[in-house]
């Protein structure tokens, strides 16, 4: 297993996955997550094994351009330290779409007035 | 409508075909991903934040019922339940998988839909008026002319790699809906004298990080040489755009620092040269062309004034506003044009679920000769509908929540998608957009408040349109904060103008109170009711404006 900081700033690095797009996080086992609280958090000496670990990935056509993000670590969980990342990491937009969004919108729960 | 020919049909089909083929080449290994790239690209198919997006052209915006309900069973199959609608009057799904992509293409070709030419450095799709064959002001429908130019336009053997991506817009009327002074090429059909057919020809006009008004280089070119005259400007172009700068390779730079008089010049000379050859129109193909998009035999005219509606409106006022607001003249009389909004007080503009894609694909039908327009403003149109059917219209689409009164009013927000969704944003646009349209959403209050446009992009190559907005918000980043940047009086119509920066830009916090004090400034300092925002920015400058947001200090 690797050694993982447990708070501070540290480095998770990221991907999207070749089939589906999605976003993924390199995982302690070498595979790659689609939630990063199971991410692998990286010192900086431990990243370019890792980024080179990615490379590989890529070659193997399982994943797309890996790269290293910045993150703080509270309690053993990642938080991107930039919003591209944090918005990257939740997955989805930060606001509802589709169903979800016309229900809201039928359901006259939008704030009012902001 | 137009319909494909055979020779369409086949190429779509073979280009799907060659797709699937790289797809499986790509997922075995055979090709990497700088080899895949170009090839995704020529098929509409980005990498965006969180999943592939795959882009959808919808020539000169028009579709019909059959092609909604394909876009609805695609959104439903392979993506999330939902589409959005773009500036460039093409669909985006933002969530499908690459190794569906094939099938989704092989379902839009059925349709005679497809993703070619939605990217890369290469002419895309062209863009028209949304009330194109409808509108009551046109002297010209300008789709016979868009769908030659697409046929041409189409693999063209020269134009596959130009310096940069290559956009023309159509209109045929004196109100410009579809920005043409904004594009690389603008045509702005009409007549002379006689009655013939021609074009006022812009050229260089552009949004991005260097925003530029077109010039025009023809004050009327005569139908038969449309082709001729694009080519040449094309051929100048892909000869002395600027190859060596991608920031500097678009024709509005070539244009600018070559001299609009110059260019002119140089397109004369070119076009002298080819003017004569087969690429000259002949009259029976235009004519060939232009049946594809007759009027709808069925379309009779009918009585001017509509006693069913008139009654339904005195008694429901939800109707009222919305005719007031969505409806326009048509040509024939006792018809209309209908705005569908896809501006949902706080929703996501231009999206749609496929319930909604559906329904609207059955209201075509059963309401306007199932016809439907997509608009560069991001709503929906049904362009044919008898006066009388506005009442049923109506109570269908606020059934489903597509009824909101607000077409061209301060809530119709263009918004690109900004950092929900985009791999290239700097800040959010559509929180923005749902937060000024909640903040105004109160009906009488837009309605006092008037014609207002208010245009938003994430970063800076402006896909949002907010150079034109007449209220334009840009996102950037700011020591890892979003923030945005202001413009005021831009333009996109034939009176085209670029915005003015008003100052320094507000925090994601503070920007919808900063709208609402400009919004609350003009209320305050307009002439008349009818004075518009633009009209009162026009005459006041910004000192009012600045003042109101930044004091006098
Ligand atoms: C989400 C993926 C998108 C990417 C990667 C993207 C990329 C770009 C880039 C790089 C430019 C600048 C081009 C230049 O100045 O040379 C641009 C311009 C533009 N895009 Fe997008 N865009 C995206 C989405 C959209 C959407 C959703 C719309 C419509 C809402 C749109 C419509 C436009 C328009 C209207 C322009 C400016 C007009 C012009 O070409 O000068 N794009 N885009
Ligand atoms: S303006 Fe920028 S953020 Fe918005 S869609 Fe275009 S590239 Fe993305």
């Amino acid at each position: 297993m690797f050694k993982a900081a447990t708070s501070g700033p540290a480095k998770v690095v990221t991907a999207n996955r070749l089939d589906s797009g999605l976003v993924v996080f390199l995982d302690p086992n070498g595979g790659w997550a689609l939630d990063i609280a199971e991410a692998r958090i990286l010192d900086d000496e431990e990243l370019d094994d890792a980024l080179a670990y990615g490379k590989e990935q890529d070659d193997a056509r399982i994943i797309l351009d890996a790269y290293a993000i910045d993150v703080e670590v509270t309690d053993g969980l990642a938080v991107p330290v930039r919003l591209r990342e944090r918005i990257r990491a939740e997955r989805g937009p930060t606001i509802d779409y589709g169903e979800a969004e016309r229900q809201r919108l039928a359901g006259g729960q939008a704030e009012a007035g902001e | 409508m137009y319909r494909y020919d055979e020779f369409d049909q086949e190429f779509v089909t073979e280009r799907v075909a060659q797709f699937r083929g790289q797809v499986a080449r790509r997922l075995s290994g055979e090709l990497t991903e700088d080899q895949f790239r170009p090839l995704r690209l020529m098929n509409g198919v980005y990498l965006q934040l969180h999943a592939y997006m795959l882009r959808i052209a919808i020539p000169y915006g028009t579709l019909n019922a059959e092609q909604m309900r394909m876009l609805a069973f695609i959104a439903r199959k392979y993506d999330r339940g939902y589409g959005h609608f773009t500036t460039r009057q093409n669909l985006q799904f933002h969530w499908p998988a690459l190794k569906d992509v094939p099938d989704i293409l092989d379902h839009l070709s059925r349709v005679e839909m497809h993703s070619i030419q939605t990217s890369g450095n290469c002419i895309r799709n062209v863009t028209a008026d949304q009330f194109s064959g409808a509108a009551a002001d046109e002297i010209v429908d300008p789709r016979p002319y868009a769908e030659i130019l697409r046929q041409w336009s189409s693999l063209h053997p020269e134009f596959v790699f130009l310096p940069r991506k290559f956009k023309i817009a159509v209109t045929g009327a004196e109100r410009d809906r579809a920005a043409v002074q904004v594009h690389d090429i603008g045509l702005q059909a009409r007549r002379d004298a006689n009655g013939r057919v021609g074009f006022a020809v812009f050229v260089g006009g552009g949004l991005g990080r260097t925003p530029m008004i077109a010039h025009k280089i023809n004050d009327f070119l005569p139908e038969e040489h449309l082709l001729s005259y694009c080519e040449a400007i094309l051929r100048v172009y892909n000869l002395f755009g600027r190859r060596d700068n991608k920031f500097k390779a678009r024709i509005k730079i070539l244009v600018h620092e070559t001299g609009a008089e110059e260019i002119k010049r140089q397109v004369d000379a070119e076009w002298e040269r080819i003017r004569h050859s087969a690429l000259a129109l002949p009259d029976e193909e235009i004519r060939r062309i232009r049946d594809y998009f007759a009027l709808p035999a069925d379309l009779r005219p009918r009585p001017a004034e509509s006693i069913v509606l008139n009654r339904a409106r005195a008694g429901d006022a939800g109707l009222d506003a919305w005719v007031v607001q969505n409806v326009v003249p048509h040509k024939v009389s006792g018809h209309a044009i209908a705005t569908i909004s896809l501006k949902p007080i706080g929703g996501t503009p231009g999206d749609a679920t496929a319930e909604q894609l559906e329904l609207i694909a059955d209201l075509a039908e059963r309401y306007s000769h199932g016809e439907i327009r997509v608009s560069h403003e991001q709503n929906l149109v049904l362009p044919h509908v008898a006066l009388d059917d506005l009442p049923a219209l109506y109570e269908a689409l606020e059934r489903n929540g597509l009824g909101t009164a607000n077409a061209g009013l301060v809530t119709d927000i263009i918004a690109c998608p900004g950092l929900d969704y985009c791999a290239l944003a700097n800040a959010r646009s559509i929180p923005i957009a749902q937060r000024i349209s909640e903040r105004f959403g109160d009906h009488a209050r837009q309605a006092e408040i008037g014609e207002l446009k208010i245009k938003i992009s994430g970063c800076i190559n402006a896909c949002g349109h907010h150079h034109v907005g007449h209220i334009g918000i840009l996102g950037v980043e700011k020591k890892g904060e979003e923030f945005y940047q202001i413009t005021l009086g831009g333009s996109g119509d034939e009176n085209t103008s670029i915005g003015e920066i008003i100052g320094k830009g507000f925090s994601s916090d503070e920007v919808v109170d900063a709208i609402e004090t400009l919004v609350d400034t003009y209320l305050a300092r307009r002439d008349t009711p009818d004075e518009d925002f633009l009209a009162a920015y026009r005459r006041l400058g910004q000192a009012p404006f600045k003042e109101a947001l930044y004091g006098t200090a």
